[in-house]
Formats: structure tokens, sequence, C-alpha cells
């Protein structure tokens, strides 16, 4: 019988000696050039990262592969980031040119550090989840492909951070994204009235419903649906398998700006809508890729140094932005859920 | 194998960025979980839909959670993916491993699962994609044996995560790796036997670069930060100044409080303690010439969460400095005092921020003694409709 509860490896197993020495006194880094660190400690050590961007879906062959660089390279030890990219640990800047060679010859692109875009935090799409609205990795490939260059570079005004959701439900920290994708679904679910009275619990289906969408049907022991008032949120079907709403034809990709994570200089902030709908349109989405892109380049273009997508929009207004943008606002762009007044425009000033 | 069976996914394996697609087809030869993977993929790329039937529990004994059971809806013609359950492994804090973890892990999952894995989901376990049931037990087995453990899932705790912290980060004014690892090791039957309303996720960010995500994301943030005044070091200020950075436009300008000041002449900067409110924009910008200040601890924030159900929240400060000293039993028993109120008064499918919002922060407040402080609001209410206990009020 296996022991239970013994938790995590304990944390020093997986620290390489130079940073089990300098834990705690790391003094300054510099980012030597993209996907480069540099961290000096008060002791005077040195410690450099090379951060190399991956799919999040690794073959246990190519995570071998990764070990054997640091084997290599790194005496053994290695890191991941919070965005999936793999992260070496070098105490000799020698190794610095021969590891990135080798990571090229293993196809893994080095960067994603300062102003630039990292690796897209993303969901499990297809390739695992039960209630997608689109795909993930799928997706995620497609638009790093075409944003590529900005991940080996350092050119955009700030850090840019996309992120992509395959539903609501939002694994992930979509909501609070420079760029933040999230499928979403635009049709109410079927209902299966053989199988809701055999599969779901009734009362527990209509809480569920934050609209209030859902009664109860007596006669078929079922629930039906008022159309007007879902709001495609899913979280029915989770509830009930037996009420799918995956739609192909009209399930796609809601694309949101201006989230960020950090509190530096301002409060963290969510993303707001850009684009309310975008097919899904395997394998590559041409719609969301060009969508993205133009959205990238158009901050690229226009955002002084330093200021982040959001703070960007902040001070040349929305008004603006939808302009430069070129993307029409429609009234979809209008909240109308229930924390939907403080987004409505209560003064005179206003740009045209 | 498969290239020419998988003619949409193989246009995916096109492109400077690493595929998925070449990932899956790496271990295609070898399982046919793989194999059959790559071909229900296929068809859901062909359909524009997934192919996973709903939910399906399935674990391991002792557990109520770490594993998320995973069955095709369409066996016949895929049944190497039947059943493709996943492992959620506990990531050792911070994500840092030795490659001799790393490979044990791998063995394990090559002997029990497909061989595919995410570093890592999203929540920051290590995702071990794909096995049959009869394997989930022997599969946890050896993973024990060899000192890793499961992570959370469904309604407990879920399993907490932290940035690189003092590990390689010069602003980490918290242990985030002893904190989180300390958290997890409190809370294993938190974390493995799910029993609240719903999750419960807490992350564990440096500082307030927030890495982790911990205010979006986290029903309990604990972020780092300090209560004195930054530290400047004028030698790394003219530093900065002869190499043409532009500290008055970039650092001084953008301080959000106007608490810097620059002088040009002597290549100088300075700051008024008490109107930082420690962004860490100016450490950010200038990471050799300010550092945070010595008195350290951390910022405490509850509720966030992501979309579902009624709106997405930041999470909303509850404790404005608390110092971070092992066994951090302070956070503790706050953290049981929030379960239980939570536990009590939360419906099904409730996030601790959503009661919060439902029952006002007054009760929170109480419920968990904590006193209300200005640093929980941007700004007072602006409506008269205020709540009074019972004891308030006059009675002749």
């Amino acid at each position: 019988m296996a022991k239970t509860d013994i938790g995590p490896p304990h944390y020093s197993q997986m620290l390489p000696p130079i940073i089990k020495e300098n834990y705690g006194k790391w003094k300054y880094h510099e980012i030597l050039r993209p996907g480069v660190l540099k961290h000096v400690s008060e002791t005077g050590a040195e410690l450099y990262t090379v951060r190399a961007g991956s799919p999040r879906l690794l073959a246990i062959d190519t995570i071998r592969e990764i070990c054997n660089l640091a084997d290599k390279y790194c005496g053994g030890y290695l890191r991941f980031t919070s965005r999936y990219n793999i992260e070496f640990l070098l105490t000799n800047p020698a190794n610095i040119d021969p590891l990135i060679e080798d990571l090229k010859k293993l196809g893994f692109p080095v960067g994603g550090t300062g102003p630039a875009i990292t690796n897209m935090v993303h969901t499990q799409g297809w390739v695992h989840c039960h209630t997608p609205a689109t795909d993930a990795s799928g997706i995620v490939k497609a638009i790093m492909d075409e944003l590529y260059d900005y991940f080996v570079s350092m050119k955009l005004p700030a850090k840019l951070r996309i992120s992509l959701a395959c539903c609501l439900n939002m694994c992930g920290a979509v909501h609070c994204s420079d760029i933040g994708l999230v499928g979403i679904h635009r049709t109410i679910p079927k209902i299966d009235h053989e199988w809701v009275p055999k599969q779901c619990e009734i009362p527990t289906v209509i809480a569920s419903c934050p609209t209030f969408a859902i009664r109860p049907d007596p006669k078929r022991k079922s629930v039906q649906i008022n159309e007007e008032k879902c709001m495609y949120c899913g979280n029915c079907y989770t509830m009930c398998p037996a009420m799918p709403i995956a739609d192909p034809d009209n399930d796609g990709v809601a694309i949101f700006v201006g989230g960020k994570v950090s509190n530096a200089r301002s409060a963290p902030k969510f993303s707001r809508l850009a684009i309310p709908w975008l097919p899904n349109n395997p394998p590559r989405w041409p719609e969301v890729v060009q969508a993205v892109k133009k959205l990238v380049d158009v901050y690229a273009q226009n955002a002084r140094e330093g200021e982040r997508y959001g703070e960007w929009i902040d001070r040349i207004g929305w008004e603006t932005f939808f302009k430069l943008a070129e993307i029409p606002f429609t009234e979809k762009h209008i909240d109308d859920f229930i924390f939907s007044v403080p987004t409505f425009r209560t003064t005179t000033n206003f740009r045209w | 194998m498969a290239g020419s069976e998988t003619p949409l996914l193989n246009e995916l394996e096109k492109g400077p960025w690493p595929s998925f697609v070449t990932e899956i087809k790496k271990m295609a030869d070898k399982k046919p979980a793989a194999r059959d993977l790559l071909g229900q993929l296929e068809l859901s790329y062909k359909e524009k839909r997934g192919h996973w039937k709903h939910g399906g529990i399935v674990g391991v004994t002792g557990y109520g959670g770490g594993v998320i059971g995973r069955y095709s809806d369409s066996p016949d013609k895929f049944p190497g993916v039947a059943e493709f359950h996943t492992m959620r492994i506990n990531q050792p804090s911070g994500w840092f491993y030795s490659t001799k973890a790393l490979r044990e892990i791998c063995d394990i999952w090559e002997k029990y699962g497909s061989g595919l894995t995410n570093f890592h989901g999203s929540t920051g376990d290590i995702i071990l994609l794909g096995a049959p049931t009869a394997h989930l037990q022997p599969a946890f087995d050896e993973l024990s044996e060899h000192g890793y453990d499961l992570g959370g899932s469904g309604s407990d705790l879920r399993t907490p995560s932290c940035c690189a912290g003092p590990a390689r980060c010069e602003n980490a004014c918290i242990d985030t790796l002893d904190i989180c690892y300390s958290i997890t090791m409190e809370f294993q039957d938190e974390l493995h036997r799910p029993m609240w309303p719903y999750k419960f996720k807490i992350k564990v960010a440096g500082c307030a670069n927030d890495c982790v995500a911990a205010i979006p994301r986290a029903d309990f943030a604990i972020v780092g930060t300090w209560r004195d005044s930054l530290r400047i070091d004028q030698d790394g200020v003219r530093e900065y100044a002869e190499r043409g950075f532009d500290i008055q436009g970039q650092v001084v300008d953008r301080c959000p409080t106007k608490a810097l000041s620059y002088d040009p002449a002597a290549k100088q900067l300075s700051v008024r303690a008490e109107d930082c409110v420690r962004c860490v924009h100016c450490i950010n910008k200038m990471p050799k010439a300010i550092r945070p200040g010595v008195e350290r601890g951390a910022t405490l924030l509850i509720g966030g969460k992501a979309t579902i159900l009624q709106t997405a929240f930041l999470s909303w400060v509850i404790v404005p400095f608390v110092k971070m000293e092992p066994p951090y039993t302070e956070v503790k028993e706050l953290l049981r005092k929030i379960w239980e109120w939570w536990d009590e008064h939360g419906k099904m499918r409730e996030r601790v921020g959503e009661l919060i919002y439902r029952l006002g922060m007054r009760n929170f407040l109480r419920a968990v003694d904590l006193p209300a402080v200005p640093q929980m609001v941007f700004e007072p209410r602006a409506n008269p409709y205020i709540f009074w206990w019972p004891e308030e009020i006059i009675r002749k």
C-alpha cells in the first residue's frame, strides 16, 4: 500500500548548488539578450538563465532530451516558469551559446524576456477537455508561429501577455491578459429529455444557471431553457451531461484586451472585449491569428515605451483604440450582465 | 506513423514554434493511447468539436481528488483513449527540478501512461495525460514510492503554487518556496479529500509583480511586500544615468504616487516613503539601484477567481501586512477560520469570493476576526444602506 499525504518533494532537493548558496541573496538581474538573464548575488555569484519556449504538451522523450541538456550544461537542474517556458540555470557563461545552439537543434526557441511576447498560457482544448468551445494547443501554435519574432526579440513597448482559455471556465489567467482569447458558445444547450432525468439532479441544474433561464419541465421530468435569458456560459452542462452545448458552427473565439496581472504602477485589471466572435476554423484559425497579429501590431506601433496594452488604451481612450485597431464597436461591446453599470460613461469628457 | 492519417494536424507541425502535434506523434509509435489521441484529435479538427465524454469519477485509494476521469465518446474508433485519465502530480515549489526527478517521472509515465505530459497545468501541477483506469493505482503507488504525491481536483484545496522567489529573484520579499511547501504539507487532508463547497486556490507571489497571478487567480493570495522604505543605491542610480537611461521619464514620471524625485545634476534619486505604495515599477526598471525595504512580509488577499459564474473577481485585501515567519501559524489559522465560515455558509459551487459578495464583507470579517481597515477598499461606500449589529442599536 502506497504512502499517502506525503506531499511534493521538498524544493531543496531540486535546487542547484549555486541557488542553495545564494538563496535570498540575489541583488539584481540584467537581461543580457533575448532569453538570457544574469542574476548577481550579494556574494558576487552569477547565475545565468536561458529561457526557452515549449508547447506545454511534452512527450517524455522530449523531457529526457531537455534533461540531457540540463545535465550537459547546468549540473542537472532546471526550472519551468508559470508560462511553461523552460529555464536552464547555468553558472558558466561560456555554456550559454552552446546550449542555445543545442536548443535550436531540438526546435526550442530562446526568448520570452523583457518587452516581448512570452509563451501563451492556455488550457487543454480538444486534447483533453470535456467542455471546450474551441481548441487550445492548435490556436496557440498558430498564433505563436505568427508572433514568433516577438518572442525571440525585445522590441515591443512592454511585455505582452497573451492567454487562451477554451471555455468560460477559464483555466488560466485569461481574464487579466494583455490579449485574452476565450472559447465561447452562442447557442443554448440541447436538452436530451431522455437522459436528463437519469443523469442529472434537476434542482441542481436549475440552481446552476446564473440568469435563471432554466425551469423545470415536470411532464418530462426534465428542464426547459428560456432562450432569451441564456447567455451560453455552459455551467448547466458542467452539472448535467444531458445538456450538451457544443455547436461546431457557432462556437468560436472572443478576444479581450488590456488586462494585466502585475501591480506595477497600477492595480491588476481585467481584459475588456475587443472582438466578440471569430469562427473556429481549424487547423490554423486564420481569422483569429490575423486578428491577434493586428492587435499586437497596432499596440507595437502606437504605445509608448514601457506602456502595457491596457495602460496604452487608458491613455488614448477606448474610443481611439477601436479606431486605431479598425475594430467596429457594436452593442456587443456594451456590458449587459450584472456588473455593467460602472462601465457606462457618466461624463461629457470623451474623444472623437 | 500517422502522417497520412492526420492531414489537418500535420498543418500544425509547420512553422517555427514547437509543435504539440510533433510531441504526440513522438509517442504514437510506442503508445496506442498517443496514436488514438492523434486520431480522435484529427476528428475534432474535422468536426470542430471535442470528443471527450462528460466527467467520470476515478481515483486512487484513500484520495478523493487528484485524478481527472476522461473517456472518449468514440471508444470503438479510438480504443487507445477509451480511458484517458489525467493524474495531477504536486509540483515542487517554484517548478525547480533535478533531472533525476524528471527522469523518474518520465520512466513511471512510460510504464503506466501515454507518455504525454503538460509542464505544467494551469494551477501548477505536473499533468500526466492519459492512463487507463487499471493503471492509476499502480502508477500512484510507484510515484509515491519515489516521493511524489497527487495534487488537488474537485471541491478541495487545489495545489498551492508560488513564483521563483528567493531561489532566483531579488524582488522576493517572502520565502515563497517555503511558504508554499509549508502550507501544502499542513493541509494535505484538505488537498486530497474534497469536502468543501467548491475549489480553493492558494498562490504565493514574492512581490507585487505577482508572477503567479495570485490576485487574479487565487481564492487566497499571499503577496510579498515591505513596510519601511525602498532602498536606493545612489552609485547604481549614477550608473543608469551615465548609461543614458531616462530616469525621469521611465521611472519618476511613471511612479503612480509621485513618490520619487530625481536630481539630474547630482544624479540622485530620492523617495518619500510615506507616499510609496510599493508597486515595484521603479525596482523593475532599475534593479541595480533600487531594492525593496528590509521590514518584509506579505499582504493577504481573498476571493480571486475567473468568470464562472457571475463574474471574475480580483482578490481583495484582507490583511495589509503580516510577517511571514515559519511555520506561518498566523496565516494557517486564518485559512482554517476562512474555510470553516465558507464551509458553513457556502452553497454548492460557490467560491469564497462569491460568498463574501453575497453575505457582505462585514460578515466575513467578523467570522474570521479581522478588523476593517482603509487598506481594504479603494474608497468607502457611497450609499447609505448601512447594516448595524444588534449591539450597536440603542434600545430603551
